[in-house]
């Protein structure tokens, strides 16, 4: 009994010893700290994702207060932490827009399986088999590797078997993006609502053999932009988010349906009707217009 | 004269022949996980010279003190670890404050050393090898000098290794361990050293 009472007492005496030295040495060796981390840190999404590179919210504002980091740094606390972060720093706050994360796979369901899957749910883990079970090799696989890494819930798998983003809970931390084994999601602008949502770099059979809703990169879309926003580049058709204006005349040109939002049968046919009645209406006055040469001569 | 030839024999011991990470294995987590450049491994190596050496002279002292005359030798483990982890703070404190330059330099690396092993395990060897002050201190510098050579080494083959063409499966890890094991061979070599 008498050591168990000297083990206690000695390890106790030499606990708080330590304790106390510890705490005369903080006060001692106390270093002033900018209070200004503390605030900036306090403006961050606290949620220790590391979307911004730097180990943990502590090493974020850190690199912010030592001008290493942009002020908008975090992009899950939003535009208007980063203005409350700036104004801190004393600096304006930066502009830009919201941007939340793509997918860009519409396939799912659409996208043809070369065999069943039937391994550890997860993503990576399907592309080590046999380069995947999907005959397109860019394709969204399903499994939801992004849903896992998503703190936010904002990802899901949709109806038709990809993966999609909920833009309302998006934060742009882009843990999804690191998490996908094909590097099918990107960042958008928030207020852009026309995607390809397709990312397969095969053209023409290539591509079109393996899913329903691929981008064959025939480049009807870009003959169809009246702003010169969508390109095709390697195969797969681009939008450049700083010109597209939302006008949607490439999702109803899109043989594929691989822009979105899918335009309907309905409206692509309104919209042929449309395109077919310029034309005669063009043709007619060319006509009109060579005949009134003819007869001038 | 007896005293100069043991603690010879120490140093050797603990920086070729018993090496504490090729022969002891002891404190390997520090020894993979920091060792991708040879800037932060020599960083590390030299945070773990400092506070084993400063860990040896105070444990001996706390077990000599305070333990043996309590009789409580059985508290070894748990009044050392005690001890590191307080020391440790407390040079982390010192440092931030007086050499801030140092501190950065070992930044992380720092708080690290308080769960390794290493430092336990020189403070627990020198008590079962019945070292004296003077002996403990030195095999505590010297283990930290086995340990920053081992792992400087092994940065230095690290870096070069991501130039090597070994097959794709043993990427990462797998090398590093291989490599690790190698070593330990080559280290081997050392334990017919004799030098009189």
């Amino acid at each position: 009994m008498g050591n168990i009472i000297a083990a206690i007492v000695v390890l106790g005496v030499l606990g708080a010893v330590f304790g106390l030295v510890l705490a005369v040495a903080s006060k001692i060796f106390e270093v002033k700290k900018d209070p200004r981390e503390e605030a900036i840190l306090s403006h961050l999404a606290g949620a220790n994702c590391g979307g911004c590179g730097y180990p943990g919210c502590a090493g974020c504002a850190a690199a912010i207060l030592a001008g290493d980091a942009p002020i908008n740094a975090c992009a899950p606390a939003g535009a208007e932490n980063a203005a409350a972060i700036a104004e801190i720093m004393g600096q304006a706050a930066p502009t830009g827009e919201r941007q939340v994360a793509f997918v860009r796979c519409n396939g799912g369901v659409n996208a043809k399986k070369r065999f069943d899957y039937v391994g550890v749910h997860d993503c990576l883990s399907a592309t080590k088999v046999a380069a995947g079970p999907l005959e397109c090799s860019f394709g969204c696989l399903g499994f939801g590797s992004c849903v896992a890494a998503c703190q936010f819930g904002a990802m899901s798998i949709g109806p038709n078997g990809a993966a999609v983003v909920d833009p309302d809970k998006c934060t742009a931390c882009m843990a999804c993006a690191n998490a996908c084994p094909r590097h099918l999601i990107t960042s958008v602008p928030v207020s852009k609502k026309v995607h390809v949502a397709c990312a397969n770099q095969e053209k023409g059979k290539a591509a079109m053999s393996v899913c329903a809703n691929s981008c064959i990169g025939c480049g009807l879309c870009q003959k169809e932009c009246k702003k010169d926003a969508i390109h095709v580049e390697n195969g797969v058709a681009v939008i450049d988010y700083e010109k597209c204006v939302g006008c949607k005349l490439c999702t109803k040109v899109c043989p594929r349906d691989a822009i979105l939002p899918v335009a309907t049968a309905e409206e692509k046919e309104k919209y042929k009707a449309i395109k077919k009645a310029q034309a005669e209406k063009a043709a007619a006055a060319k006509k009109a217009a060579e005949e009134a040469a003819a007869s001038a001569q | 004269m007896d005293q100069i030839y043991e603690l010879l024999a120490i140093t050797l011991g603990a920086i070729l022949a018993n090496n504490f990470i090729f022969s002891q294995f002891l404190g390997i987590c520090p020894f993979l996980g920091v060792s991708k450049k040879v800037d932060t491994a020599v960083g590390m190596g030299m945070a773990v010279t400092f506070v084993m050496g400063l860990a040896s002279a105070i444990t001996w002292l706390v077990n000599t003190f305070i333990l043996i005359p309590f009789d409580l030798g059985y508290m070894q483990t748990v009044a050392f670890i005690l001890v590191i982890a307080s020391l440790v703070q407390f040079i982390e404190m010192f440092l931030q404050k007086s050499m801030p330059s140092l501190y950065t330099a070992l930044g992380v690396y720092l708080p690290l050393i308080t769960t390794n092993c290493a430092v336990l395990g020189v403070a627990l060897l020198n008590i079962q090898n019945n070292y004296n002050f003077i002996s403990s201190v030195v095999y505590g510098i010297t283990g930290g000098l086995g340990f920053l050579l081992a792992i400087v080494l092994f940065a230095s083959i690290r870096e070069r290794l991501v130039f090597a063409d070994y097959p794709k499966s043993f990427e990462g890890f797998p090398i590093a361990l291989v490599t690790a094991g190698l070593m330990a061979l080559a280290f081997m070599g050392f334990s017919g050293l004799k030098i009189w």
